[in-house]
C-alpha cells in the first residue's frame, strides 16, 4: 500500500468521530440557545395560542430534544440530511444549491492570497532587509489588521458606486439569462470584489510565513553549497531558499480553510452572495436546528478533505514526511 | 469580457442620465407615464411562504400582493378609507350576522380560469379562518359563506360580528387565492404557496434562493392598460448597507421599507436623481412601546408606571432616535389613524422632578447610592431605533433613580423570554397598528391570554374595566358607538398604563425621480402597484 493510501485510511476513521462530536455538540448548543424555530418564526406574524400549537406539531418541536438527536443521526445513518423546516425543502438541495458560490469564493481567495502572497514574499524574502521588504511587510499587516466587512464596504463605495467599475454585489447579474461563457464571464466580475476582500486579508499570513521562512533558509548549509556551485542568484531564491520555505505555507492552506470559511460569512454578506456563509446565519437566526447541522457537516466534511489533500500533498513535496510520521 | 463592456456602458447611459435628471426641472421628468421597463428594488427579507392568505405580514405583501389580490385596499380618499379590488361593493347587515360582497366580472386566474364566488367562499373558510394569523381572530365567528351567483359572496357568522371591524381587515386579511389550486390535497404543502397564483397585475415568475424573485407582466389583466412595468426584479440585499450603496450605482431603483437606514437618508437625498419619500406608509404604522411586567411589585404600582411616564422625553426620542421621522404617542391607537383617535387622553409631560416625587410617594426612596431599585430592561431586537431606544430609556431610568439592566437577545430569544418565559421586567416593543383597535390592539392589554402568544399582554396586566370594555366594543354593531367605546379604551389605558406608548412611526422610501406613482396609497409598498411606472 501507498504512503497515501494509509494516510487516508487513518484520516478517514479519525474523521467520523470527529464529524460525530460536531453534529452532537452543534446540536446540544442550538438547543441550548433560547428560542425554537416557531420563536424566529412568529416574529414576522404574530399568531395566537392554537397557531403557534399547529406549527411546533407541524415542524416536530413538540417532540423530545433526545428524540430529535436520535432521529437525526438516524436519518444521517442512511446519508439522509432531512428536511429545513423554515424552508420546507430537503436541506441536501438547499446545500447543494449554496455550496458551489461558497466554494468559488474561497477557491479564489486561497489562490489569490497564497499565489500573490508566496510570490510577493518571496520578492521580499530574497533581498531580506531590503526596503522593499520593509514597504511589503508593513503593508501587508496593515491589511491584515482590516476588518473584512469593513474592506468589502470601501472596495464597494469606490469600485461600484464612485467608478462603477464593477457591480455592486451578488454572484451574477440578476435574471440576465446569460449561458456559456458569457455567464462565466459574468460570474468572474461578480466575484472580483468579494474575493480580493477575502483574499488581501489572508495575504499577509503567506506572504510573511514565505518571507520567514526564506530569511531561515540564507542561513541554511545547502544554500551556501549551491552559491559556493556558482548557481545563479535566480535560481538559488527560486529552486533552493523559496522550496523549502514553502513546506509550512501548504500546512498553513489547510490550516487556513477553516478560518476562510468563516470569514466568507461576513464577505458574503457584505456582498449579497448566495453562499453557505448566508445560509448559516439565516439558520442560526430562524433556528433552523436540521439545516445549520447540514452546513456544519458540510463544513467539516469540507475541511477535513482539504486538510487530507494537504497531508498527501506533504507528502508527496516532502520526501522525508513518511506515511507514520504524517499520520501520527 | 463582454460583460464588462456593458457594464461600462451601462455606466455611460447612467451618468447621461443623470446630467439629464439634474439638468431638467424633476417634475417634467417624473410625469410622462410609460409602458414596460423593469423596476428593480431591494428586499431585506426572503419569506419562504408567499401565500398572503396563509400569512398576513408585510414581508410577504411586499412580493406577494402584486399576484395575489384582496377584495379591496386602503385609500386616501375612498369611503372608509377603501377602494375596490376584487369586490366591487361590500355591505353589513343591521344584525351584524352577515355581509355581502358583489364581485368583479372578468376577472381571470394567471392559469386562465375564470374568478368566481366560489373561489372567496373557499378562501375565507378554508384559510383565512382556521389558518391565517389574524384571520383566526377576526374571522372566528364566520360559519358559512353563500355564493347565490357567481359574483355575490354572502358571509354568514355564528355571532354578531361589527361591520366596520370586517372593513378595516379588508386590506390586510382578504387575500383571494385559487379554489382549484387549494382544493387539491393538504393547504400548507401547496407548492402555489412558494410560486404563488393569483388575479393581480403580475406573475410569480421565478425565484433563485438568496438573489432575487422574479415577477412578470400579466397580459391578461382586468385593469385596463395596466400594468404599465413588464418585470419587478426584488433583490435580496441582506446587508443593511447594500440597499443605498445599490441605489447610488443605479443597480436598484427603488428601497422601500426603510432599507436605507435613516441616517443615511439625508445624504442620499442630495445625491441628483435620488427622492426620499416618507408618504405610503400610512397604514402601516409602527408603535414604539415599553412593555411592563405587572408581576414586578414596583411596576404594578401606578404611580411607579406614571413616573417612568413622566422620565421619557418623547420629543427627545422623536428627534434623535428616529432622527424626525416618527410622531411622539398618546396612547395606544395612532395619530394618523382617521377613525378611532383621540387626543382626549391623560397625558405625560416630560418632568424629571414630577417622576422622582412619585416615586418618593410611592415609597422607593432613593438609597445611598441614589439608586432606587434595578430592573431588568428587554429592547427587542428587530429594529435599530428599538434597540437605540432601549439604551435612551436606560439613561431616562437612570436620572429618576431606577438602574435598568440592558438584556440584549436576537429575534428568536427575545420573543421566548417576554412572550413566553416573562423574564423581563420592562420591553420596549414594536406593536402594529393595523386599522381597527380589534385587529392587533386590544390584546396588548386584555387579560387572560395564554402564555406564549407574542405581542399580546404578557405583563400580567388585569383590568376587569378594560376587559369590560374591549369585550363591549367586540360586540357593538353600530360604527359610531363602536368607535366611542375604543375612544373609552384609549383613556382607560392612557390612564392605568398597562404599557406605555412612547412614538409612533412608518417607513420611508427611497427611488430614482424616474419611478412613477409611487405611494399613492396608504399601504403603497403592500399593494398591486398595477399603475407604476418607469419613465422614460
Amino acid at each position: 500500500m501507498t504512503r497515501a493510501l494509509i494516510l487516508l485510511r487513518r484520516r478517514l476513521v479519525g474523521s467520523v468521530f470527529v464529524l460525530l462530536i460536531v453534529v452532537i455538540g452543534t446540536f446540544l448548543l442550538l438547543e441550548a440557545a433560547p428560542g425554537d424555530a416557531v420563536d424566529a418564526y412568529i416574529v414576522s406574524t404574530g399568531g395566537d395560542a392554537g397557531m403557534i400549537e399547529m406549527l411546533r406539531h407541524r415542524w416536530g418541536l413538540d417532540q423530545s430534544e433526545l428524540t430529535r438527536l436520535a432521529n437525526y443521526l438516524w436519518a444521517l445513518l442512511h446519508l439522509d440530511l432531512g428536511q429545513s423546516v423554515t424552508f420546507s425543502r430537503p436541506i441536501r438541495d438547499l446545500i447543494l444549491e449554496r455550496l458551489p458560490n461558497t466554494l468559488l469564493l474561497m477557491v479564489s481567495a486561497t489562490a489569490l492570497s497564497f499565489g500573490l502572497g508566496s510570490a510577493l514574499g518571496i520578492y521580499a524574502g530574497a533581498r531580506p532587509g531590503s526596503a522593499r521588504d520593509r514597504f511589503l511587510s508593513i503593508g501587508s499587516l496593515a491589511l491584515y489588521a482590516v476588518p473584512g466587512f469593513w474592506l468589502g464596504l470601501v472596495l464597494i463605495v469606490v469600485f461600484a458606486v464612485d467608478l462603477r467599475w464593477l457591480p455592486i454585489g451578488g454572484i451574477e447579474t440578476l435574471a440576465s439569462d446569460k449561458t456559456g461563457l458569457d455567464r462565466a464571464a459574468d460570474i468572474a466580475i461578480h466575484l472580483i470584489l468579494p474575493v480580493a476582500a477575502l483574499g488581501f486579508i489572508y495575504l499577509a499570513l503567506y506572504l510573511r510565513m514565505m518571507r520567514a521562512g526564506m530569511a531561515e533558509a540564507w542561513r541554511q548549509d545547502f544554500v551556501l553549497a549551491a552559491r559556493a556551485r556558482g548557481l545563479s542568484r535566480r535560481r538559488v531564491v527560486l529552486a533552493h531558499v523559496a522550496r523549502n520555505a514553502l513546506l509550512p505555507l501548504v500546512t498553513m492552506l489547510g490550516l487556513q480553510s477553516a478560518q476562510m470559511l468563516g470569514g466568507s460569512v461576513v464577505i458574503e454578506s457584505v456582498f449579497s452572495v448566495p453562499g453557505l456563509g448566508r445560509l448559516a446565519q439565516e439558520a442560526v437566526a430562524s433556528r433552523d436546528t436540521p439545516l445549520l447541522l447540514g452546513i456544519i457537516l458540510t463544513s467539516a466534511v469540507l475541511v477535513v478533505v482539504i486538510n487530507l489533500l494537504v497531508d498527501i500533498a506533504y507528502a508527496f513535496l516532502d520526501p522525508r514526511v513518511g506515511a507514520g510520521e504524517a499520520g501520527a | 469580457m463582454s460583460g464588462f463592456t456593458i457594464s461600462r456602458r451601462k455606466m455611460l447611459v447612467g451618468s447621461a442620465m443623470l446630467l439629464a435628471s439634474t439638468a431638467m426641472p424633476k417634475l417634467a421628468l417624473a410625469q410622462t407615464p410609460k409602458k414596460g421597463g423593469r423596476l428593480v428594488l431591494a428586499a431585506d427579507s426572503e419569506p419562504r411562504n408567499l401565500n398572503p392568505a396563509i400569512v398576513a405580514s408585510n414581508g410577504v405583501f411586499f412580493i406577494s400582493s402584486k399576484i395575489v389580490e384582496t377584495l379591496a385596499e386602503a385609500s386616501f380618499d375612498g369611503k372608509d378609507g377603501l377602494a375596490p379590488r376584487l369586490a366591487l361593493s361590500w355591505e353589513g347587515a343591521a344584525d351584524g350576522l352577515s355581509a355581502t360582497f358583489k364581485l368583479r366580472d372578468g376577472v381571470k386566474w394567471h392559469d386562465g380560469k375564470p374568478f368566481t364566488s366560489a373561489d372567496v367562499a373557499f378562501s375565507a373558510l378554508q384559510i383565512w379562518k382556521p389558518l391565517q394569523n389574524l384571520g383566526r381572530t377576526v374571522f372566528k365567528d364566520l360559519a358559512s359563506v353563500e355564493t347565490p351567483d357567481d359574483l355575490t359572496a354572502v358571509f354568514k357568522f355564528a355571532k354578531p360580528t361589527p361591520f366596520q371591524l370586517i372593513r378595516n381587515a379588508l386590506p390586510a386579511l382578504s387575500s383571494v387565492v385559487p379554489k382549484h389550486i387549494y382544493e387539491v390535497g393538504k393547504i400548507e404543502d401547496n407548492p402555489a404557496n412558494t410560486a404563488p397564483i393569483g388575479t393581480g397585475p403580475f406573475k410569480f415568475g421565478e425565484y433563485k434562493a438568496g438573489q432575487y424573485y422574479r415577477l412578470t407582466k400579466n397580459t391578461d389583466y382586468w385593469g385596463k392598460d395596466e400594468p404599465y412595468l413588464d418585470e419587478i426584479i426584488y433583490q435580496v440585499l441582506p446587508d443593511r448597507t447594500s440597499a443605498a450603496s445599490a441605489l447610488e450605482a443605479e443597480e436598484i431603483q427603488l428601497a422601500a421599507f426603510s432599507a436605507v437606514p435613516l441616517a443615511d437618508l439625508d445624504r442620499i437625498s442630495k445625491v441628483p436623481g435620488l427622492k426620499v419619500i416618507t408618504k405610503g406608509y400610512e397604514g402601516l404604522t409602527y408603535q414604539l412601546v415599553v412593555e411592563i411586567n405587572h408581576r414586578r411589585k414596583e411596576l404594578a404600582d401606578l404611580k411607579v408606571r406614571q413616573a417612568i411616564a413622566h422620565a421619557i422625553d418623547k420629543d427627545f426620542v422623536v428627534k434623535t432616535v428616529f432622527l424626525g421621522y416618527a410622531a411622539t404617542a398618546t396612547g395606544p391607537v395612532p395619530k394618523n389613524d382617521p377613525q378611532f383617535y383621540t387626543a382626549d387622553v391623560p397625558t405625560y409631560a416630560f418632568d424629571v422632578a414630577k417622576a422622582n416625587a412619585l416615586l418618593d410617594e410611592a415609597g422607593y426612596k432613593k438609597g445611598a447610592d441614589g439608586k432606587r431599585f434595578s430592573l431588568k430592561l428587554l429592547p427587542a431586537p428587530y429594529f435599530n431605533e428599538t434597540k437605540q431606544f432601549g439604551d435612551y430609556l436606560r439613561q431616562a431610568l437612570a436620572a429618576i433613580g431606577i438602574d435598568a439592566q440592558l438584556v440584549n437577545n436576537d429575534s428568536a430569544a427575545h420573543i421566548k423570554a417576554v412572550y413566553t418565559d416573562h423574564a423581563f421586567d420592562l420591553a420596549v416593543g414594536p406593536p402594529v397598528f393595523r386599522g381597527d383597535p380589534a385587529i392587533s390592539t386590544t390584546i396588548l392589554v386584555q387579560s387572560g391570554i395564554p402564555d406564549g402568544v407574542p405581542f399580546s399582554n404578557q405583563g400580567g396586566y388585569k383590568n376587569a374595566a378594560l376587559d369590560a370594555l374591549i369585550a363591549k366594543a367586540s360586540e357593538t354593531l353600530d360604527t359610531t358607538a363602536r368607535t366611542d367605546l375604543y375612544k373609552e379604551f384609549q383613556k382607560e389605558v392612557a390612564a392605568d398604563l398597562p404599557l406605555i406608548n412612547v412614538a409612533e412611526w412608518s417607513f420611508i422610501s427611497v427611488a430614482r425621480d424616474t419611478v412613477g406613482n409611487i405611494a399613492n396609497n396608504p399601504r403603497w409598498a403592500v399593494s398591486n402597484w398595477a399603475d407604476t411606472y418607469l419613465a422614460g
